[in-house]
C-alpha cells in the first residue's frame, strides 16, 4: 500500500479534529449518582485528502462515537470539527451542506435499509431530499447500483430482505455514494461478511476510492482489514488516541505497549510463532470511571509510578508517527523515556 | 430495590394528581350550568348561594381545583345530591362490597386462568391446549353482563339454586360471611372471573411456552432433571408476571365492575356509580371515581414494585 | 468501471428469487388458517347484515304491538320472537348490526388515527416535548378503560356522540403508547440515522421512513382492541349511556329485556348472543392476524 504521509507545506488536511469530547450520562434515578460514561474524550487527528485512515480498537474505545460525532448525528460536548478548512455547523459550511460531502456506510446492512422501501428507493432518498427531482433520482440510483456490481435491472426493484449481505452493503455503499460525498466514513462496514464476501467489498471500496477520488475513514477492530485498507492508522483506547501514525510503522514498529499487545494478539498462521501468555493483563477498561493517569496503565508491562500521576500527551516517536505513552515522551519520567537534549548536555 | 421503590412512587404522584385533575374535571364537562349539577332541582335561593361559596364557583378555576383537592385530601369529598349524605361515607361502605366481590372473582379467574395457561402451555399445540385456548378465548370476548343474565336465567329463573340479586337474603346491602350471604355471591363472582380468566390464561400459556422452549429448559430435562423439579422451575420463572397480572386484573374488576353490579344489584362501587349517573348526582360520582382511580394507581405501583421484587432480572442497581 | 463481477458459488446466492410483499405473504397464511376463515366469514356476514339487512328484512324493527308482546323463538310471523314493546326480534337484531359495528368500529378507528399520530411524534420527537406528552397520555392510562368510558360518559350524558367521544378517549392512550414505543425502537435503527446522516428534515424522515414501518404494527393491535370496544358500547348502551330508545342496539336490547329473563328469557338473551358471536370473531381474527405476522416475512 502506497503510504501518503501529510508533509508540511503540503494541501491542508480534509478533515480536522481538535479536543473532541463527548460524555453519556448514566440513568442514575433522581437519588443516585449518576456517572458519565466517557465515551470519547479528548481526540484529535486530522485526514488529508485522498487518504484512507484506519481507526482501531476493542469494543468500547470510543471509534463508533467518533463517527457519529463526525457525521453529526450527535453533538459533541466540547471540540471541534473542520471540513475543508470551515468549521462543520458554522454559516460556512452549514450542516445540511456538510452532509452532501461527508457520508458514513454502517456496520448492520440488515438494519441500515428500511425493509419498506425497495434498493432504488433507498439510494434515491438523499439526492431527492437534496431537491432532485425522482426521475433523475432513480436514474442516479441506478448508475451507482451499477458501478457497485449490482445489475439494476435485476436489483432495482426489490427489496432489503430479498438480497444477501454482501449484497445490501453494496446497495449501502452506493447509497452513501449518492450525495457525491468527499469523505465517506466506513463504521465496521465489512466486519458482519463472511470472509469472501468480505474480500469482494474491500476490493470494490478500493475501485470506487481511486476512480472517485474518495477519502475514506475505515473503523474496524480487525486488524489484518485495517493493514490491507488503510494508509494511516489511528489506535484509540478508552476514549483517547494510543498511537497515530503511517500503517507501515503502526505494524512494524508500535511505539505504545497497547498497540503492541493488540497486534500480539492477531492470531498467527505460523506454528512457530505461538502465543504463550495473553498479551493483555487486568480487567478490561471501565468507560465510567476510567483509571487516573495514563489509562493502560493498569494493564502495561512497562507501567511505573509516573504512569499513574500524569496522562501522557501524543509525543513523536518517529516521522508522522505518535504515541501518548510516557516512554515515548521526553523527560517524562520514565525509566525508558528519550532524554530531553537539555539533559543529555548536562550529563 | 429501595432506590427503585422511591422512584416509582416519585412517578406515580403527578399522575395522582393528573386523575384527581380529570376527576375534578368532569363536573365541568357536564352540560349545563355546574352549579345545577350540584344541586336538588328544588333548591332554595339560601341553598344555592351557599353551595356556590362552598364549590367557589366565582373563583378561577385552577383555584377551584386547589380548594376541591385540599378537601378531598381530608375526606370530605362532598354531599350526594341523592341522599344528602356524605359521598366519603356513601363510598366506604360500597367499597367493602365491591373488594369481597372482586377478590372473589380473581382468585376463581386466577386459579382457573392458571391451570389453562398452564396446561396450554406445557402441552403446546395439543388438543388440550387447544381446549383450554378456545376456554380461554371465550373468556375473553364474552359480555360479562350478559353471561350475568344467562346465568341468572339458568340458576336462578329456571333452577331456583341461587338468588338472583342483592348481597344478602331479601335484598339487603350489608355483608357478612355466612352461607346465606355466600350464595348470593356465586353467580356475580363467575360472571366476572370470566374475563380475568381469558387473560390470565392467554398470558400464561404464552409465557410458559416460552420458558419451555428457552434452551435452557432443555438443558434442565438433558441433566435428568425429574419433570417435577422442571415444573418448579417454570412456575418460579412465570411467577413474578403471574402475579403483576393477578394484581392488575383485581384492578381493572375494580375499576369496572359497575356493569355486572348492575345486573346482580350488588351494592358495591359500580352500583353507586350507576345511580350517580342517573340522579345526575355528580358529587357522588366524581368521589366514586376519584376513590376508584386512586386506588387502581396505587394497585398498580404495588403490583409493579412486588414484580420487580420478584424477578431477579429486573434487579435495578 | 464495473466492479468484479459476482461469482455465482461463493457466499451469494446467485439466482435472485423474486419474493412476495411482507403482507401478501401474511395473507396468505391467513388464507391457510381455518380458525381464521370461520372468524373472517362471520364477520362478512355482519357486514353484509349491516349494509342490506334492511332489505332482506321486510319486517320494521319499529313496529310495536301491544298483543304480541315477549311472543317466543319460533312464533309464525316473527321467527326469533318479540321484545317487550312487542316488536320483532330478528329485525331489531338484523338492524342492531349496523348500530353494532359502528359503535364498536368507529372509536377504534378514530383512535388509530388519532393515537399514532400522538404516539408517534412523541416517540420519534423524545426528549422533553416526548415526555410531556406520555405522562398526559399516562394519566388517562391509569384509570380502568370501563370507569373512563363510564366517566366520561356519565358526566356528558346519554348520546351516540358522547360514547362515541367517550370510547376513542378511552382507546387513544394504549394506542398510542404502542405507538410511542414502536417509534422509540425505529428512531434508533440503523436506517433512520442514515436518512438523518443525509440532511433529510424529521417530518420528511417520519413520513418516508417511520410511518411505514410503525403503522403495521399499531395497527394490528387496534384490532385487538375491536372486540372490546364492541363490548364496551354495547355495555355503555346496557346502562342507558349511548345509543338510545327506541333504536335497536344489542346492548340496548338486552337492558330493556333484562326485565323478561323470568318470562322469556331466552328471547332476552338473544343480543348478547350477537354480541358474543361478533367479539369472538374479531378477536379469533386478531390473534390469526398477530400470528400471521409473527414468523418473519
Amino acid at each position: 500500500m502506497a503510504s501518503v504521509q501529510p508533509a508540511p507545506g503540503a494541501a491542508p488536511p480534509l478533515l480536522e479534529v481538535e479536543g473532541l469530547v463527548k460524555h453519556f450520562p448514566l440513568r442514575g434515578g433522581l437519588l443516585g449518582r449518576a456517572g458519565r460514561v466517557r465515551a470519547v474524550d479528548g481526540v484529535d487527528f486530522s485526514v488529508a485528502r485522498g487518504e484512507t485512515l484506519g481507526i482501531v480498537g476493542e469494543s468500547g474505545c470510543g471509534k463508533s462515537t467518533v463517527a457519529r460525532l463526525l457525521m453529526r448525528l450527535i453533538e459533541p460536548d466540547r471540540g471541534t470539527i473542520r471540513f475543508a478548512g470551515r468549521p462543520v455547523g458554522s454559516p460556512e459550511l452549514p450542516l445540511r451542506a456538510y452532509r452532501r460531502r461527508v457520508q458514513m456506510v454502517f456496520q448492520d446492512s440488515w438494519s441500515s435499509l428500511n425493509p419498506r422501501l425497495s434498493v432504488e428507493e433507498s439510494i434515491a432518498f438523499a439526492p431527492m431530499v437534496h431537491g432532485s427531482p425522482r426521475a433523475e433520482a432513480l436514474a442516479r440510483a441506478h448508475a451507482l447500483l451499477d458501478r457497485v456490481g449490482l445489475d439494476p435491472r435485476r436489483f432495482a426493484g426489490h427489496y432489503p430482505h430479498e438480497l444477501s449481505g454482501g449484497q445490501r452493503q453494496r446497495v449501502n455503499i452506493a447509497r452513501a455514494l449518492a450525495l457525491g460525498p468527499e469523505l465517506v466514513i466506513l463504521d465496521e462496514a465489512v466486519s458482519a461478511l463472511d470472509k469472501s464476501v468480505e474480500a469482494q467489498v474491500l476490493n470494490l471500496l478500493q475501485d470506487l476510492k481511486e476512480e472517485l477520488g474518495l477519502t475514506y475513514l475505515f473503523i474496524s477492530h480487525d486488524l489484518q482489514v485495517v493493514r490491507y485498507l488503510s494508509d494511516r492508522v489511528l489506535v484509540m483506547y478508552l476514549g483517547r488516541v494510543a498511537e497515530l501514525g503511517p500503517a507501515e510503522a503502526i505494524f512494524e514498529d508500535p511505539r505504545h505497549p497497547y498497540t503492541q499487545a493488540l497486534l500480539r494478539s492477531m492470531p498467527s498462521l505460523d506454528p512457530d510463532a505461538r502465543t504463550r501468555e495473553a498479551p493483555l493483563q487486568g480487567d478490561p477498561p471501565n468507560p465510567i470511571d476510567p483509571p487516573a493517569g495514563c489509562r493502560f496503565h493498569p494493564r502495561c508491562a512497562f507501567a511505573e509510578p509516573v504512569c499513574a500521576r500524569r496522562e501522557p500527551a501524543l509525543a513523536v516517536c518517529g516521522s508522522g508517527h505518535r504515541a501518548a505513552c510516557s516512554m515515548v515522551e521526553p523527560g517524562s519520567g520514565h525509566s525508558r523515556a528519550p532524554r530531553r537534549a537539555e539533559e543529555v548536555a548536562l550529563g | 430495590m429501595l432506590r427503585y421503590t422511591f422512584n416509582r412512587i416519585l412517578y406515580a404522584l403527578p399522575i395522582m394528581l393528573g386523575v384527581s385533575l380529570v376527576c375534578f374535571l368532569l363536573v365541568h364537562i357536564a352540560p349545563g350550568d355546574p352549579l345545577v349539577s350540584v344541586l336538588p332541582p328544588d333548591a332554595t335561593e339560601a341553598l344555592r348561594r351557599q353551595m356556590a361559596e362552598l364549590y367557589g364557583f366565582d373563583r378561577s378555576l385552577p383555584e377551584q381545583f386547589l380548594r376541591w383537592l385540599a378537601r378531598a385530601a381530608v375526606g370530605d369529598l362532598g354531599t350526594s345530591i341523592a341522599t344528602a349524605r356524605p359521598v366519603a361515607a356513601e363510598v366506604a361502605r360500597a367499597v367493602g362490597n365491591t373488594v369481597t366481590l372482586a377478590a372473589f372473582a380473581t382468585l376463581i379467574g386466577f386459579t382457573l386462568g392458571a391451570i389453562f395457561g398452564f396446561v396450554a402451555g406445557y402441552f403446546r399445540d395439543s388438543p388440550l391446549d387447544r381446549l383450554a385456548s378456545a376456554l380461554a378465548v371465550l373468556g375473553v370476548s364474552v359480555p360479562h353482563y350478559w353471561l350475568g343474565m344467562v346465568l341468572v336465567i339458568l340458576f336462578s329463573a329456571q333452577l331456583g339454586w341461587l338468588p338472583a340479586t342483592g348481597a344478602g337474603p331479601g335484598g339487603s346491602t350489608e355483608w357478612a360471611w355466612d352461607w346465606e350471604h355466600f350464595r348470593h355471591l356465586i353467580l356475580p363472582a363467575i360472571t366476572m372471573s370470566v374475563i380475568p380468566m381469558g387473560i390470565v390464561a392467554r398470558t400464561l400459556r404464552a409465557l410458559v411456552a416460552e420458558i419451555l422452549s428457552q434452551e435452557f429448559a432443555m438443558g434442565l430435562r438433558a441433566r435428568g432433571l425429574s419433570e417435577f423439579a422442571v415444573f418448579r422451575h417454570v412456575v418460579k420463572n412465570a411467577a413474578p408476571t403471574a402475579l403483576a397480572v393477578m394484581g392488575l386484573q383485581l384492578g381493572y374488576l375494580l375499576g369496572g365492575s359497575i356493569l355486572i353490579e348492575t345486573v346482580f344489584s350488588w351494592p358495591g362501587t359500580g352500583f353507586l356509580l350507576n345511580a350517580a349517573i342517573f340522579q345526575r348526582d355528580l358529587p357522588l360520582l366524581q368521589g366514586t371515581i376519584l376513590v376508584l382511580a386512586l386506588f387502581f394507581v396505587v394497585l398498580n405501583l404495588v403490583v409493579d414494585v412486588v414484580q420487580t421484587a420478584l424477578d431477579p432480572r429486573i434487579r435495578r442497581a | 468501471m464495473a466492479a468484479p463481477a459476482l461469482p455465482a458459488a461463493e457466499g451469494e446466492p446467485a439466482p435472485l428469487v423474486r419474493s412476495p410483499s411482507f403482507w401478501r405473504s401474511v395473507f396468505a397464511r391467513l388464507r391457510r388458517d381455518p380458525v381464521a376463515l370461520a372468524a373472517a366469514a362471520v364477520i362478512l356476514a355482519l357486514l353484509v347484515l349491516a349494509l342490506f339487512g334492511p332489505w332482506l328484512v321486510a319486517t320494521d324493527p319499529y313496529a310495536s304491538s301491544v298483543l304480541r308482546r315477549l311472543k317466543p323463538i319460533g312464533t309464525p310471523g316473527h321467527p326469533l320472537g318479540t321484545d317487550e314493546l312487542g316488536r320483532d326480534m330478528l329485525a331489531r337484531l338484523v338492524h342492531g348490526a349496523r348500530w353494532s359495528l359502528f359503535m364498536g368500529v368507529t372509536p377504534v378507528v378514530l383512535a388509530f388515527f388519532l393515537g399514532a399520530a400522538i404516539g408517534i411524534t412523541a416517540g420519534y420527537a423524545g426528549g422533553l416535548l416526548g415526555t410531556a406528552i406520555m405522562r398526559t397520555i399516562d394519566v388517562f392510562y391509569a384509570f380502568p378503560s370501563v370507569l373512563l368510558a363510564i366517566a366520561l360518559s356519565g358526566a356528558l350524558g346519554a348520546g351516540i356522540e358522547n360514547a362515541l367521544l367517550s370510547l376513542t378517549l378511552v382507546f387513544v392512550p394504549p394506542i398510542a403508547r404502542v405507538a410511542e414505543s414502536v417509534a422509540t425502537q425505529l428512531r434508533n435503527r440503523d436506517f433512520v440515522e442514515a436518512a438523518r446522516a443525509s440532511g433529510a428534515g424529521a417530518l420528511t424522515i417520519v413520513r418516508v421512513h417511520v410511518l411505514g414501518n410503525a403503522l403495521g404494527p399499531i395497527f394490528v393491535y387496534a384490532t385487538s382492541l375491536v372486540s372490546v370496544s364492541m363490548i364496551l358500547a354495547s355495555g355503555l348502551s346496557f346502562l342507558g349511556l349511548g345509543v338510545r330508545p327506541p333504536e335497536p342496539e344489542w346492548g340496548l336490547m338486552l337492558n330493556t329485556l333484562r326485565t323478561a329473563i323470568y318470562v322469556q328469557p331466552w328471547v332476552a338473551a338473544l343480543p348478547g348472543v350477537m354480541i358474543f358471536a361478533t367479539s369472538i370473531s374479531f378477536n379469533l381474527l386478531a390473534d390469526a392476524l398477530r400470528s400471521a405476522m409473527d414468523v418473519k416475512g
